[in-house]
């Protein structure tokens, strides 16, 4: 009995570069009323192939067949495919900000989907609607039928979007990162809402994320795609109790989540390879630890295991479970008095916000605020989205200046500064962005960028300047030869380093990362945070980092600050924090982040068959 | 981790990465269309650099008057044939040889015209842009004063005063069409300014100059050569005006717009089409290579436009084989 079955699709896209295989010969098949999950990084064709199973790729060219109740949705007249989305088959995308159109109430949205799939009366329709937004957990929803989504927060705008996706009680429903865009308290509840919601109406679900902890709590299949392959799927369970692949493996060691005190993350090295090609070997063997010499010249069998897990890979016995850990060369811990290189003593920033005409207000940002960060250790500051941590770092950064309070850099106030003072307090404090894509500049060279600092603060020119961005490329691991590219050439996590590397320039007393591995995907994370490390040790960097996830600040951070509506509510040394946590707010954080269990092996599993597949 | 940085490079040589330059040219190549107003302009420019060839092998320099063989005995010009090859005008001139100088005139205050205009255009822009405030409600203000002026009325009113001059029709024509221009670019410099590589730059000390130069003028490229390209035939069109109601370039130094004037004189046209046919096809040919030039340019510049979607989904195959 299945819902939903595919068998050897394929979808290619043309573009300008030539065609990109984003799905190859991926088949599967859903359970009715089950969780099916489909992970992987960016780029790995995930959303790409539900998009084309819906028919949402005009451009694509499909092969292959998915079978849902009875028919081929491959190929399906427009006409017959618009009455299966919304009707058979909901759909839920990443962000509920954009998905929602701005101008309608959010009630006269998804009464709208029902008029357009059946013959039903305005009254009717608004009491189902009702009726719905109350079952996904939406206050009063009598009231808010009539509410624009802006008047929504980013987690109630998700139950709205659930909301119009269940309304016709489709069998499917296709979740496309549905809880990325979101913090992780609300993601936690959004998740949990999905779960009971499948339960109650007996929809089969679709989640795709690249969350592998979020997958481990709820999901009861899993199918794990790389680079368009599906190289391993089966029972949640089995997957994560012994990942048969080495790539399922190597995604597990690398989550910051799955840490362990005194261990550095084992990240996958590599990055993952040019759609556009088409591999003889395994999609995955450049990257693979476990690599065997045929493995790059050979397309791997099918393995398909006793408990059901099935993974496309030479290796018969499934993927070892010990990860080569690398020794953590331990942190010099600083024993007793630390010259501080910032302080901040109860600082404040407050906006005045209201229109020309309408009332004034004031909006309090950052409600006092003490922080030492000292001389060679992280901290790190963790909190939602507008706990007022951004901030925090460019009033310390001197780029906002505070309303009140003050603010210490190597032992000068940063509010009384005069413009030159200002400008060579600059070499002092550097910021590493969040969005590698958005803080290099797109139409300027490589070279040229890293070497902004000195030409800025007329430091070195000519060849010397050169010699040296040379230098800093080779610090953070990249080829120096790469001097003329332009940053579009390079992959995000190498854009990151490019950001590093930028600010590493003028030897700065304070490096502040603004959530640096945030926009990164897991195996290229733990790359940048093991590098972040690196410099930390041999350069004695100070850093202040920024981040939303616990479990990267965890790693990464000597301690740690938790911030909420604009103050910290709790300081601790990292170990600690997660071991006692104090205030009620981190309990909840630290309860909402999920970790994938760890794998404890799969001794009792036998290879069941193996079957050869044409790639 | 340098053994990680050398696996980063070692992969992915299979696939070429192709430059900015090179994918813009082959989306330019594809487009037929584009060729072809390319190979339009190219002749033009021609003609132009071979205006002096053109009267030694004809015999006729542009403003001698062949009262005998150029006119009817009547006094009317003659048509086109082995001696004059697209005919004479009122006064005996040779047309072809008329029209080869005057594409000179035109190409160069096309040219000309709009790249100082798009100079200006850049500059206000940016400022207004970069600066916001007071700054940019000064320009913005004085953008609006330049675009509610009624063109025409104050060309012929300056013309007047100074007399014609192949300068003033330059400097009317800059004057005039910087203002469209500096405002798509000051809307482009605020939403440039807020990206986070102008923070970057900013936290990294950079000034204000610095900034705009550096970090802002490099992005802008694409607007600059559309815009610029998309002026040159609203200059010539605007040379032409002015020339054909006499105030622009001074008689009888030829050019497109003289040429047209002349025709509709005495309604001469109603005899000789070729007075209104010829000068009217080139300028007529000329802005319309131009315009879809800036088209193409446009589409070829920004991967994202509608008709390089449209022509990969075409032919899906074809088109990605290469």
């Amino acid at each position: 009995m299945v819902v939903l079955e595919a068998r050897n699709l394929t979808v290619d896209i043309p573009t300008e570069d030539g065609v990109v295989h984003a799905v190859r010969n991926v088949s599967f098949s859903i359970r009715p009323g089950s969780l099916f999950g489909i992970a992987g990084e960016s780029g790995s064709g995930k959303s790409v192939m539900t998009q084309a199973m819906m028919g949402l790729l005009p451009n694509a060219d499909i092969r292959g067949e998915v079978r849902f109740e009875g028919r081929n949705l491959i190929g399906l007249p427009a006409s017959e495919m618009r009455k299966l989305r919304g009707g058979r088959i909901g759909m839920i995308f990443q962000d509920p900000l954009s998905s929602l159109h701005p101008y309608y109430t959010i009630g006269s949205q998804i009464a709208e989907v029902l008029h357009a799939h059946e013959r039903i009366s305005p009254e009717e329709a608004r009491a189902r609607v009702i009726d719905m937004l109350g079952r996904v957990g939406i206050p009063s929803p009598a009231d808010r039928y009539d509410d624009y989504p802006h008047q929504f927060s980013g987690g109630m705008r998700q139950r709205v979007m659930i909301a119009m996706a269940l309304i016709l009680k489709p069998a499917l429903i296709i979740a496309d990162e549905p809880t990325t865009a979101l913090d992780v308290t609300v993601q936690a509840q959004i998740v949990a809402l999905l779960d009971d919601m499948r339960r109650d109406f007996g929809t089969t679900v679709i989640l795709i994320t690249h969350d592998l902890g979020l997958l481990s709590s709820v999901a009861d299949d899993v199918m794990v795609l790389y680079a368009g392959h599906r190289l391993e799927c089966g029972k949640a369970a089995n997957v994560f109790r012994a990942p048969a692949h080495p790539y399922t493996a190597g995604l597990l060691r690398s989550t910051p989540a799955s840490y362990k005190p005194g261990s550095e993350l084992a990240p996958i090295k590599g990055r993952p390879p040019s759609l556009l090609a088409t591999p003889v070997g395994c999609v995955f063997a450049p990257r693979c630890t476990e690599a065997l010499p045929h493995c790059a010249t050979q397309p791997p069998p099918l393995r398909v295991y006793s408990d059901g897990v099935e993974s496309l890979c030479w290796l018969e016995k499934g993927a070892g479970t010990t990860a080569p850990v690398p020794p953590r060369a331990k942190a010099t811990h600083h024993a007793g008095q630390i010259e501080p290189v910032a302080t901040v003593e109860n600082v404040h920033l407050t906006y005045q916000v209201g229109s020309f005409f309408g009332q004034k207000r004031t909006l309090d940002v950052l409600k006092g605020v003490d922080l030492t960060i000292g001389k060679g250790e992280t901290v790190g500051l963790v909190g939602e989205s507008g706990c007022g941590k951004s901030t925090l770092a460019r009033v310390i950064a001197g780029l906002t200046p505070a309303t009140a309070g003050t603010v210490k850099v190597l032992g000068r106030d940063m509010g009384a500064l005069d413009a030159s003072q200002w400008r060579e307090m600059r070499r002092q404090i550097q910021v590493v962005f969040q969005d590698p894509f958005g803080s290099l500049n797109p139409r300027r060279r490589v070279g040229s960028i890293i070497g902004d600092p000195f030409r800025l603060h007329g430091i070195a020119s000519g060849e010397e300047r050169k010699a040296k961005v040379r230098h800093l490329m080779e610090i953070v691991g990249l080829n120096p030869e790469h001097y003329n590219r332009f940053p579009s050439e390079f992959s995000g996590g190498q854009r990151q380093r490019i950001g590093i590397a930028r600010a590493l320039a003028l030897n700065p007393a304070l490096i502040i990362c603004d959530e640096p591995v945030s926009a990164l995907d897991v195996s290229i994370q733990a790359q940048v945070l093991n590098l972040l490390r690196r410099l930390q040790r041999e350069l004695g960097l100070t850093y202040l980092f920024i981040s939303h996830d616990l479990s990267v600040v965890r790693h990464i951070c000597d301690r740690i600050a938790v911030m909420q509506g604009g103050k910290i509510v709790e300081l601790a040394t990292a170990e600690r924090l997660f071991a006692d946590p104090q205030h009620p707010y981190t309990r909840t954080l630290l309860a909402a982040s999920k970790a994938p269990p760890a794998p404890t092996g799969g001794k009792d599993r036998v290879l069941a068959e193996t079957r050869q597949v044409a790639s | 981790m340098s053994d990680i940085a050398e696996n980063d490079f070692s992969q992915g040589t299979e696939v070429v990465q192709r430059g900015s330059l090179e994918l813009t040219l082959r989306r330019l190549r594809r487009d037929h269309a584009s060729m072809i107003a390319l190979g339009v302009i190219l002749c033009i420019i021609l003609l132009a650099i071979i205006a002096p060839w053109i009267a030694a092998i004809t015999g006729h320099s542009p403003i001698e008057q062949f009262r005998d063989t150029g006119l009817s005995p009547s006094g009317i010009p003659v048509g086109p044939g082995a001696d004059f090859w697209l005919g004479t005008d009122q006064l005996g001139r040779d047309v072809l040889v008329r029209l080869a100088y005057g594409a000179r005139v035109s190409l160069l205050v096309g040219v000309f015209a709009s790249i100082l205009a798009s100079m200006i255009a850049v500059v206000v822009g940016v400022t207004a842009g970069y600066f916001g405030g007071m700054v940019d409600m000064a320009l913005s203000r004085l953008t609006d004063l330049v675009m509610s002026v009624p063109f025409l009325l104050c060309a012929l009113a300056l013309v007047s005063a100074f007399g014609p001059s192949l300068m003033l029709s330059v400097a009317v024509i800059v004057f005039f069409s910087w203002a469209p221009m500096a405002r798509v670019i000051r809307g482009q410099v605020i939403s440039l300014s807020r990206q986070d590589f102008v923070h970057a730059s900013r936290s990294l000390g950079a000034g204000p100059l610095s900034i705009m130069v550096v970090d802002i003028l490099p992005n802008l490229t694409v607007p600059i050569i559309v815009y610029t390209t998309m002026q040159i035939p609203n200059s010539i069109v605007f040379e032409a005006t002015l020339s054909f109601l006499g105030m622009g370039i001074v008689p009888p130094t030829p050019s497109w717009g003289g040429m047209l004037a002349d025709a509709s004189s005495n309604s001469l046209y109603l005899v000789a089409w070729w007075m209104v046919f010829v000068p009217g096809t080139a300028l007529l040919l000329t802005t319309l290579a131009f315009n879809i030039l800036g088209d193409g340019l446009r589409d070829a510049l920004d991967p994202k436009s509608a008709r390089t979607a449209r022509h990969l989904k075409r032919k899906p195959k074809g088109a990605s084989k290469s």
